[in-house]
């Protein structure tokens, strides 16, 4: 599989990122070396093979739901970029 | 003084001969000396003199201090602390102050050690040689034109340097352990599992690690005693036994089996790197373990399943990154999109939003299977590899990274040139195992790493195959600065 310009502005828009013209030129060559780099594991059969979440064996860890203290809001909202009355401030989202 | 252990340094606190405080203005002094050539850290904390002055008044007063009271320690800047800045040496992160200590702080500030700073990084651990830090270049002890490797290259750096007695990284491909081994110091990567990732930033969170740096095998074992065990704040640590893992230092290798996997001497590792290998392993009949060649053949395909699982899991775990609670927020921005937009794409370095981009295809619509599930499959295939040969081995031993430390922007153009340095660490990440690499020699002049793999949780063992070798080749290797 190779990539085009195209789709590197498709999923750059699916991540949230723009780039000038002479990055996406950049990024198609980088992109497609490293593809054909892991298209490697194609030389590989694993049709009946189960996919590994974890490298050994782990199970839910339940824990009994209490209330327990957690950080203040001024702690929360110490790193903010823009706040106001103890809410973090955003653009207006909807209409 | 700076290149004394820190269980040289527990030794002369416990007789006295020594006070924390003295100790701690010794370390910030050497940093002042030195770091402006190394550039090892990203700030210095001076008021570190206060903590030492406490435990001073502890030992004074006879209280029973544990060992690494009074011992001045520094940390990878993507390990969080309390009241201090954590910017992953990103610009995203320039000014992000931490309201909380990482599980690894609060133990380590529980047995007394004395923070002195923040270490750099490769920007978000991404890479392999630390140039990718938005911040500043640290440079190789052993030869200031050379990087120290990466991603911890600061925690590495800073050991070998004098300029701390141990440090902290984090490994997700070889963080640790590549640094390390172009750096000349002990660096061990636990257990997936066995130290908590709480308040660690993450990147690929199931293949993340934090681990010590350390001059010897000793203090490895010190700082693993002090750092390891489950912490409820991370549901993927694991609730194993904590030995005290002193007591596998000095033990006899008699009997201990030990693996030589043929496929991580081939091609594509160093004539000189492999010769200081060959010597270390020649010393290993003397101390009466047992060698036996072993095939590791998948481990070729790691490289290709890391990139593709770590990439993706950084897709999403830096998802968070959007100016939004935390973060530099972009300016002119018409909406909420264009925000999220021009916050990550001026925040974000190079590298970070290759391995965004790169991961965000592979989770992609459309090519999931191909990539991402194909990877976990061949995951499943190393696992099981590595699960037969420890049937046969008690450890494995192979080169840590290919090459001696390189020059800056020798491969700073080519990712996939850059990615070929973890080839022989990464293996273990997929795997979740545990290993260590400490110094094997020089080749010319710079330090070559040999990295000891164990079983999981069973750090005991490879500490006893580390100390062993350790003391067999008594290098005490310093850099000339």
């Amino acid at each position: 599989m190779a990539v085009d310009k195209s789709q590197v502005d498709y999923v750059a828009k699916l991540a949230r990122l723009e780039f000038s013209e002479e990055e996406k030129e950049k990024f198609v060559g980088d992109f497609n070396k490293i593809l054909q780099f892991v298209e490697k594991l194609n030389e590989i059969d694993t049709e009946n093979v189960e996919i590994s979440i974890s490298s050994y064996p782990m199970f839910n860890a339940l824990r009994e739901d209490e209330v327990k203290p957690s950080l203040s809001l001024d702690e929360v909202l110490l790193n903010a970029p823009d706040k106001e009355n103890g809410y973090f401030r955003v653009p207006k989202v909807v209409d | 003084m700076h290149y004394l252990s820190a269980h040289e340094i527990r030794d002369l606190l416990r007789k006295r001969e020594v006070t924390a405080e003295e100790v701690t203005r010794k370390t910030l002094e050497r940093i002042n000396e030195v770091d402006s050539k190394v550039n090892a850290y990203l700030e210095v904390f001076e008021d570190a003199i206060e903590a030492a002055k406490e435990i001073d008044k502890k030992i004074a007063q006879g209280e029973d201090v544990k060992d690494l009271a009074g011992i001045p320690m520094a940390i990878k800047d993507n390990i969080c602390m309390k009241g201090r800045k954590t910017t992953c040496a990103s610009k995203i992160l320039e000014n992000f102050v931490s309201p909380y200590d990482a599980t690894v702080v609060e133990r380590l500030k529980d047995n007394g050690a004395v923070i002195v700073g923040r270490l750099n990084m490769d920007e978000f651990a991404m890479g392999s040689s630390t140039e990718n830090s938005a911040f500043k270049k640290t440079r190789n002890p052993y030869d200031l034109e050379r990087v120290p490797g990466g991603s911890s290259g600061g925690s590495a750096a800073a050991v070998a340097a004098g300029e701390a007695y141990y440090t902290l990284g984090s490994d997700t491909g070889g963080s640790i352990r590549q640094p390390a081994s172009l750096c000349g110091v002990v660096g061990f990567k636990p257990t997936y599992g066995r130290v908590s990732r709480y308040g660690l930033v993450a990147f690929a969170s199931s293949l993340d690690q934090i681990g010590p740096f350390t001059r010897d095998v000793e203090d490895a074992a010190l700082v693993l005693n002090a750092i390891c065990g489950k912490d409820n704040k991370d549901s993927t640590s694991v609730d194993v036994k904590v030995e005290d893992f002193t007591t596998y230092l000095n033990k006899s290798l008699k009997g201990v089996k030990v693996g030589l996997p043929k496929e991580y001497f081939g091609e594509g590792i160093d004539n000189g790197v492999k010769k200081e290998l060959e010597k270390a392993i020649a010393l290993l009949k003397d101390l009466d373990a047992e060698i036996k060649e072993i095939n590791l053949p998948m481990s070729q395909y790691a490289l290709a399943v890391y990139y593709i699982l770590s990439s993706s899991e950084a897709s999403s775990n830096l998802a968070r990154f959007d100016g939004i609670r935390y973060g530099v927020r972009a300016k002119d921005f018409e909406d909420v999109v264009v925000l999220y937009v021009k916050s990550r794409s001026q925040g974000f370095g190079r590298e970070v939003k290759r391995r965004i981009m790169l991961g965000t295809y592979a989770l992609s619509s459309g090519y999931y299977d191909a990539y991402y599930k194909k990877a976990l499959k061949v995951k499943t295939l190393i696992i099981n590899e590595f699960k037969k040969a420890f049937e046969d081995v008690n450890l494995i031993i192979s080169p840590t990274s290919p090459s001696v430390a390189f020059k800056f922007g020798e491969k700073a153009d080519d990712p996939l040139k850059m990615y070929l340095s973890d080839i022989c660490t990464v293996p273990v990440n997929i795997a979740g195992l545990p290993a260590v690499s400490i110094p094997a020699g020089l080749s010319d002049n710079l330090p070559v790493g040999l990295q000891i793999i164990g079983n999981y949780f069973k750090e005991g063992e490879i500490i006893s195959l580390a100390h062993g070798i350790e003391k067999a080749l008594s290098l005490n290797l310093r850099p000339n600065l």
